[in-house]
């Protein structure tokens, strides 16, 4: 465990905050892969790495998150100058490829992808949002990425509807080698059978109840994969052939609950 | 040539310890798949059991601590999990009384199992594992009434709690349990100086690790002088050195934990290739001719 302290905290919309913290172990951690957060007598959090924006990349890295129940509010309310624990990073990260690759990611499934964007030149991300308060990192996104497309599920911002529209009408026209996608596991179940459909190579980054991170409690378990170990990214040709993807998922004790 | 006999015959020494992967059938079929001799489930118990929150688990310089507080989908949730079970799985339980054990085998026994594996020895879960583990009279009480139930081999998995583990094996041992395992983890503690905290969320949990290797050593060799059932070695092996000198104390098969996380699954068949190879430059053509040579 190491004892990290926030440098900075950026308001990406009005429920997700990036922290940045200057840690030179997480600051080299893949696109893709996962640290996790310890917040002392409270809980630890499962959280993908973000880029540092104008901190040095070499010492520097972030988390983004959003606050949504009582651990990830309270870390998302810390302040600069407040201390956290961190460990990892963890787990299979993105594979870098160098062909034309299409990045498609909604909400802080983002992340991944906006790392992966920094690691290598991608050519278009298609990002979804609910509305346009949720629009995140899309200033970013275009100063490192040739194309960027937004979606809103309400029409408030960019092209009304989801972010496998475009990548639809994309694909008719254009030819990809891979996409990448992170985001709600229903669009991404949307992004694999796409893929699947134009024959083109896809890995996603997936999420289960996470607690070792290590591979030893099986918490993450999604069939016979573990998703510390053998994700949070893996390939689309296995997520489809899965039982559980999309499906259900295994709760605290180990029972398999159905919907996500 | 690395077949072995814990009551029941395995492919080969080297077993998936309890509390590890151990809650879903299909991981525990990988596990197995691996390269595993058997596989043992997480401790099940009567209820399912969410576990403590986060963090539950902490490295430190020689080993882990872990506090899970035996997270589970309860018997029989569980029994469902496994029905269609064709790989040698032991199925680990934990309870607090011999009802709440005569229960679950009820459950169970049916299942194509080849052994129960019984918690004796969990160090950081009230009123189970170590606290019963630690009195004699619900040891024996517990192991009886299971051996009434069940004509599968019983193994008690025990650790190191205020008890004389001699005395409760052998307490064990007149009730029925066909072979013991050594040991589970050591109550353990971790602060983080920096913010001046326990770390896991529990405060207290168990060492593994290289760090409790010496002393389930230590155990394995008490045991195997004192016994004549099979002892199964288990803490802190990562390699197949850590494996050979377990079986040389006295074990017959051990258990491989926390170092699963290190060496991933590959693990298993790194250790088996590991022993082989020191039979053959050795000259032993059996496990058997092996176990607890150190002790003479
Ligand atoms: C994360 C974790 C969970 C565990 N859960 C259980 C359990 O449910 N039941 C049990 O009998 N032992 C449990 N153990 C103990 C292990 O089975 C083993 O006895 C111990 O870790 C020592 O072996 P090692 O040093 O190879 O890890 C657990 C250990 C770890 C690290």
């Amino acid at each position: 465990m190491r004892i990290v302290e926030i440098e900075d905290v950026i308001d990406e919309s009005p429920t997700i905050r990036t922290l940045i913290f200057n840690d030179k172990i997480t600051a080299n951690a893949k696109a893709g892969q996962f640290i996790m957060v310890w917040l002392p007598s409270i809980d630890e959090l499962p959280m993908s790495v973000m880029i540092p924006y104008k901190y040095d990349e070499k010492l520097y890295a972030a988390i983004s998150v959003r606050k949504r129940g009582i651990s990830s509010t309270y870390l998302y309310s810390r302040k600069k100058g407040d201390k956290i624990g961190v460990r990892g990073p963890y787990g299979r990260a993105f594979e870098i490829k160098s062909e034309r690759s299409l990045l498609v990611g909604g909400g802080t499934g983002l992340v991944p992808l906006i790392r992966l964007a920094k690691q290598n030149r991608c050519h278009t991300l298609i990002m979804g949002a609910r509305s346009k308060d949720e629009v995140i990192f899309e200033q970013l996104a275009r100063s490192m990425v040739d194309r960027v497309i937004v979606t809103t599920d309400d029409g408030s911002y960019g092209l009304k509807g989801f972010a496998t529209d475009p990548l639809e009408e994309l694909l008719k026209e254009e030819r990809f080698d891979i996409i990448y996608t992170c985001g709600p596991e229903k669009m991404m179940k949307r992004v694999l059978e796409i893929a699947n459909r134009y024959g083109i190579e896809a890995e996603a980054s997936l999420e289960r109840i996470m607690k070792c991170g290590i591979g030893l409690c099986s918490s993450c378990a999604l069939d016979k994969y573990i998703l510390c170990k053998d994700g949070p990214v893996m390939k689309g040709s296995i997520i489809l052939g899965l039982e559980e993807f999309g499906k259900c998922y295994r709760d605290k004790s180990g029972q398999l609950k159905s919907t996500i | 040539m690395l077949s072995t006999d814990i009551c029941v015959r395995l492919r080969n020494p080297t077993l998936l310890a309890s509390g590890i992967l151990g809650i879903s059938y299909p991981v525990l079929k990988r596990v197995y798949e691996a390269g595993a001799g058997a596989v043992i489930s997480k401790s099940i118990s009567i209820e399912a059991r969410e576990g403590y929150k986060n963090p539950i688990i902490v490295k430190t310089e020689h080993g882990w601590i872990n506090a899970v507080g035996l997270a589970n989908p309860g018997v029989e949730y569980f029994a469902k999990e496994i029905e269609n079970c064709d790989i040698p799985l032991i199925v680990n339980l934990v309870g607090s009384n011999e009802e709440e054990f005569g229960k679950m085998v009820k459950i169970l026994d049916n299942l194509k199992i080849i052994a129960y594996e019984i918690n004796f020895s969990c160090p950081h879960v009230e009123k189970v594992g170590l606290e019963i583990g630690d009195d004699p009279e619900l040891v024996y009480k517990i192991v009886k009434k299971i051996r009434s139930l069940s004509k599968k081999p019983i193994i008690v998995k025990l650790g190191l709690g205020s008890s004389n583990m001699i005395e409760i094996a052998r307490v064990a041992n007149d009730g029925g349990a066909d072979a013991i395992t050594a040991i589970n983890t050591i109550r353990a503690m971790c602060i983080d100086i920096d913010v001046a905290k326990p770390i896991l969320s529990n405060r207290i949990g168990g060492l593994s690790g290289a760090a409790i290797k010496p002393i389930a050593i230590r155990c394995v060799y008490e045991l195997s002088k004192a016994f004549d059932i099979p002892i199964i070695g288990c803490g802190g092996i990562k390699d197949w050195r850590d494996a050979i000198e377990f079986i040389l104390a006295g074990a017959s098969a051990v258990q491989i934990g926390s170092a699963v996380s290190e060496r991933w699954l590959d693990i298993f068949n790194e250790i088996n290739n590991g022993i082989m190879q020191y039979m053959l430059r050795k000259g032993y053509k059996s496990i058997d001719e092996m176990i607890g040579i150190a002790r003479y």
